[in-house]
């Protein structure tokens, strides 16, 4: 019996999908972003050949890292019509707590380090998540309002004092230095929370659940699904990736200290929305987030290959992120206006 | 509507024994002081489609709400195949295999088709992740077996509210639902999307799933269903198989209550013609609506939710185009499309949903009240503040607005005081004609009369009043005339004497008269 339809449905759908496994790819929210990273890669390379020297290709990786993960995270809560501003902080506290551990204990193993800064993380984010879903104030008031309590604690916690990579163990700073196939390590654990995100969110149900809640929250309840216990878990995870992001920027980067990933967490939603994640949540993917993450941080890179003044820099991403949303917005009109015609037919 | 031979013949009524699949005895439920449900009663039996059917108000969303574990009764007894069940939430309530399909169908617009089926329970394939093959063939399947062609793989966002229904029933089907709930299921469809609704209710029914049918269109419910059952008033009246009652007891049923005592109207003297209308249509909206209000008259607009009666008020007010026809007042020709000139000619028009429409929340009483005539109040081209609360206090007290002061914000009142608020808003302006829709709804039973006995006021003051209502009760008891829609058409002008409870719904359900 399975044959039968087996054979009868892939005729049925494709007629009806317009166009099968081509139009299936053609539709994608994250391809205009892999175009236009792809055009931006080869005309700075075109002008300026040593942009994807073996050197060239591993700090365009390099500064995409940290980015990725964040924006990884960042899915999670936007899909669920959901945002964590908080996140810039989270990292900055982790990223000063990570220095100091190794201040006070060099001799810790570096994944015993990248526990605790996970775990730290996963609190703060605990913190977010039962505000957003025990007050029922909006994601977008609270964690502006743990943004600047969590910067607070860091200035409190930090003063002036900075720690600097030489206080750290030469292992530590090695991840984000040594390669494998041409891969900072940091980059392949980005890879790796990247791609697990994306498995959770394609392929298990509490995964698809949070499309749901960021779909339609009210027909989510209506379902019965857990929505809170979802939103919940969900700013905890963005916080504990926020506590690895912590964690590996204090690899990255030479200093920690107060003011650590100030105004980071503009760069994680934008990296968001440019890799198609409808800000109302319900669409979009993690693949296409980190692709974003990538395009934002390449695309500073190849405008200081080109030698593009500084100034225009900052206006160059603001345009991207602007024709990102305008092109969201077109798609979202032409399928307001299918909707209207097929309602049309029923009067 | 296409009739099936043997669609009346109640199964188990001759084979097959009758088992009892969902009962609910004396539930009762109330929100704060106001009742919703005094005593909701239905059982349903496997293989049958029950009728549940009273106006608006009399407890029937309240009792869906309850089975579908929305409500939690505050008493009575609820049983599944004889078992006492006390469902704490909707997954509780659909677990135990009840499904239910609301008007207005809450799909996740951004999820596939197959998605939204098996959200929450997607097939999963050998890696322990969800298949999409599988769930894309599982629900194929499912429209193979309905009879649909639809695509499981594309989003719901756009399908028609028919196509969403039928994914409604696809997933009580998979989900072996024992009872399936439709709450007006065929408001928002098609002669041909009925048909098939029904084909597939049929077929369900045939495999022995109990449905429990909601329905304002006798004409269906009685070619559909095999037992009706009427409230009236958050009570259950009576339960009645189909072949053993007709159309006019079922109405009585749903009536059945002194109506001339509760809304005083006061005689007024009726005058000249104020606004006439004359073949008024607009495509798939209404068609070909004719009427006259005079001064001093009360005229009701009587029919069914959807029935087409907001949306030629909203025409004659210049909110809504239409495509051909006239409107006068005064014997002046109005302008299409245009409020402000609607306003100019002495038109005011109270929208049913006053929070959205009628009132800004936030602003003071004073200046909501004021807030169609500000010219009025200019000094020097500002708005004089004394000059507004003056007005504003003037024609609160002759409505008896009961606020703590002018300046509170109009949220802070009860539904009856804001609709108070409205009226002040445009008898302010000295109208001619007030369009009012909806006046009562949401307003307790002690201020309606209120709201009653200033419209009757209105009308002794030579105010022409054209009136959307969709209580009977009301309409009877306030209209010098009653002007009966239904679907996009006028089907009944009844004078006062003439119009009684079973005069006006019958023009408002039945489409004997009308051809389709």
């Amino acid at each position: 019996m399975s044959s039968t339809i087996d054979h009868r449905e892939p005729d049925t759908t494709a007629v009806r999908a317009g166009g099968g496994a081509l139009g299936s790819v053609l539709r994608l929210r994250e391809l205009p972003v892999l175009i236009a990273l792809a055009l931006l890669v080869l005309i700075t390379y075109l002008n300026n050949p040593l942009f994807l020297s073996p050197q060239g290709v591993k700090d365009l990786l390099l500064n995409a890292t940290i980015i990725m993960i964040l924006a990884a995270g960042q899915t999670l809560l936007i899909i669920t019509r959901n945002i964590d501003l908080s996140v810039g902080s989270m990292l900055g506290l982790v990223a000063f707590g990570t220095g100091s551990i190794f201040a006070a204990m060099p001799d810790l193993p570096i994944f015993a380090v990248l526990v605790v800064g996970m775990a730290f993380g996963a609190l703060l984010g605990s913190i977010n998540g039962l505000l957003v879903t025990v007050a029922k104030v909006p994601a977008l008031v609270i964690t502006l309002g743990t943004l600047y309590v969590f910067r607070g604690l860091n200035n409190a916690w930090a003063g002036g004092k900075q720690y600097f990579a030489g206080d750290r163990p030469e292992a530590f700073g090695a991840l984000s230095v040594d390669t494998v196939l041409g891969f900072p390590i940091i980059t392949l654990l980005a890879i790796a929370v990247v791609v697990a995100v994306a498995v959770y969110m394609a392929g298990t149900r509490p995964g698809r659940d949070l499309y749901a809640i960021g779909s339609d929250p009210d027909a989510a309840t209506v379902f019965g699904i857990k929505v809170s216990k979802r939103v919940f878990l969900a700013f905890l995870a963005n916080g504990a990736l926020a506590g690895l992001a912590g964690v590996l920027y204090a690899s990255r980067f030479n200093s920690v200290g107060a003011t650590t990933g100030t105004g980071m967490e503009l760069d994680v939603v934008a990296a968001a929305v440019v890799g198609g994640v409808a800000i109302f949540g319900g669409s979009g993917t993690v693949a296409g987030a980190a692709l974003g993450a990538l395009l934002l941080t390449t695309i500073t890179s190849s405008l200081t290959a080109l030698r593009v003044d500084k100034f225009w820099q900052q206006a160059i991403v603001g345009i991207l992120i602007l024709t990102a949303i305008i092109i969201d917005r077109l798609a979202s009109l032409r399928t307001a206006k299918k909707l209207r015609i097929s309602e049309a037919r029923n009067v | 509507m296409q009739q099936t031979p043997n669609a009346h013949a109640v199964p188990g009524s001759g084979e097959r024994p009758q088992e009892t699949v969902l009962s609910l005895t004396h539930a009762a439920k109330t929100f704060g002081p106001v009742v919703a449900l005094a005593d909701g009663t239905i059982e349903i039996q496997a293989g049958e489609i029950h009728a549940l059917v009273g106006e608006n108000g009399a407890g029937k969303s309240t009792l869906v709400k309850i089975l579908a574990g929305l409500h939690h009764p505050d008493s009575g007894d609820f049983r599944l195949s004889g078992e006492p069940v006390h469902f704490r939430n909707v997954a509780e309530s659909k677990a135990a295999g009840i499904s239910v399909i609301y008007q207005e169908p809450t799909l996740f617009p951004d999820l596939t088709v197959a998605e939204n089926i098996f959200i929450g329970r997607q097939p999963k394939g050998r890696s322990r992740l969800i298949s999409r093959s599988e769930m894309r063939r599982q629900a194929a399947e499912l429209f193979r077996r309905l009879g649909v062609p639809i695509d499981p793989s594309r989003v719901a966002e756009g399908l028609s509210i028919a196509d969403q229904q039928i994914i409604e029933i696809a997933k009580a089907i998979s989900l072996d639902a024992k009872v399936l709930v439709m709450d007006e299921p065929t408001a928002a469809l098609s002669g041909v999307e009925v048909d098939r609704l029904f084909a597939v209710a049929r077929a369900l029914r045939d495999k022995g799933t109990g449905i429990l049918f909601i329905s304002h269109r006798f004409d269906e419910v009685f070619d559909l269903c095999d037992r009706i059952t009427v409230m009236r008033d958050g009570r259950y009246i009576a339960t009645h198989r189909t072949a053993d009652v007709t159309v006019e007891r079922i109405v009585r049923e749903m009536v059945g209550r002194d109506i001339a005592t509760l809304f005083p109207k006061a005689e007024a003297e009726i005058g000249h013609t104020v606004l006439k209308v004359e073949g008024l249509s607009s495509a798939g909206v209404f068609r070909d609506i004719s009427f006259e209000v005079r001064a001093g008259e009360i005229v009701a607009l009587a029919g069914l939710v959807g029935a087409g009666r907001t949306e030629v008020a909203r025409a004659v007010f210049g909110i809504d185009p239409y495509d051909s026809g006239r409107i006068e007042v005064e014997g002046k020709p109005l302008k299409a499309r245009d409020p402000q000139a609607a306003i100019a000619a002495g038109l005011g028009f109270v929208p049913e949903d006053r929070r959205k429409q009628g009132l800004v929340m936030n602003l003071s009483v004073a200046r909501n009240v004021t807030l169609t005539l500000r010219e009025k109040f200019l000094t020097a081209g500002l708005i004089n503040g004394a000059k507004e609360r003056r007005a504003a206090q003037e024609w609160s007290k002759r409505l008896q607005v009961k606020a703590g002061s002018q300046e509170h914000a109009v949220s802070t009142l009860s539904g009856g005081n804001q609709q108070k608020v409205v009226l002040a808003k445009w008898l302010a302006t000295d109208p001619r004609l007030l369009i009012i829709d909806e006046p009562t709804r949401g307003i307790d039973v002690g201020t309606k009369s209120e709201v009653h006995r200033l419209i009757s006021d209105l009308a002794v003051r030579g105010i022409a009043i054209l009136m959307i209502s969709s209580e009977l009760p009301e309409v009877l008891g306030m209209a010098d005339r009653v002007l009966v829609m239904r679907e996009g058409r006028i089907t009944a002008h009844l004078d006062r004497a003439a119009a009684d409870p079973e005069s006006v719904m019958h023009a408002a359900t039945s489409s004997t008269g009308v051809t389709e």
